[in-house]
């Protein structure tokens, strides 16, 4: 298991370059990859807070969970916090199993944890001033499925 | 006992730190709520809809009933918007 925690920018191809080099127990690789999100056409850039010292137990936490749920070879995720502009990466995950069903299925858990589990929050910056994004009730619904 | 009380998101900014010492006699989550909102008008207005905050006692996600003995840290934030 591999988790980052980061300001810097990370290079996605790279990274799952360097995730499937060299797997013999794995058939399946699967990755999500998240960017910043220009809604309005007005975004300057986002500016992402995080909990230091928590944030990396959380997410070992949620990643351990869906090692041993769905058995997989391997998993990484990557989040970034601090300025990021439109359409820079914000953070992904990996999954190696040996069969593609379990990788895809432990992205998704992954993917549904992270958004709601994981202490980071995002605040938008816009010609029109500044805004906290505010959780959805469906991101924390979509926990139940699990 | 004394312990660090930590803010996050528009909590660190309502109440204009990010963390805190606080002597405290407070059994629960919410009996610190209870002393913090008594204090200041900036903490009341952090405080005003708990059902709108989490908190994390010692970097753990838990709700306002835990109890503190023994706490070292405690969190105050929004839900999280990760991902």
């Amino acid at each position: 298991m591999q988790v980052r925690v980061q300001e810097e920018p990370f290079d996605m191809g790279g990274e799952l370059a360097g995730f499937a080099h060299g797997r013999r127990d794995a058939g399946a690789v699967v990755t999500f990859s998240g960017l910043v999100r220009d809604d309005t056409g007005d975004l300057s850039h986002l500016e992402i807070e995080h909990y230091p010292g928590m944030t990396t137990t959380a997410i070992e936490g949620i990643a351990s969970e869906a090692i041993r749920r769905w058995s997989l070879s391997d998993a990484l995720v990557i989040h970034r916090y601090g300025r990021l502009a439109p359409g820079a990466p914000i953070m992904m995950v990996a999954t190696a199993a040996p069969h593609r069903a379990d990788a895809f299925a432990a992205a998704e858990f992954l993917m549904d944890y992270l958004k709601s589990r994981a202490p980071f929050w995002k605040k938008e910056v816009t010609s029109a001033g500044e805004a906290w994004v505010e959780a959805k009730a469906e991101d924390e619904d979509a926990l139940d499925r699990w | 006992m004394s312990v660090d009380v930590l803010y996050f998101a528009w909590v660190r900014e309502r109440i204009g730190l990010p963390r805190e010492r606080v002597e405290t006699q407070a059994e629960t989550v919410a009996d610190l709520v209870a002393e913090l909102t008594a204090r200041e008008a900036r903490y009341e207005a952090a405080f005003a809809d708990p059902t709108a905050l989490r908190v994390a006692v010692d970097q753990q996600l838990t709700d306002f009933d835990a109890p503190l003995a023994g706490a070292r840290e405690v969190a105050f934030f929004p839900p999280m918007t990760g991902g």
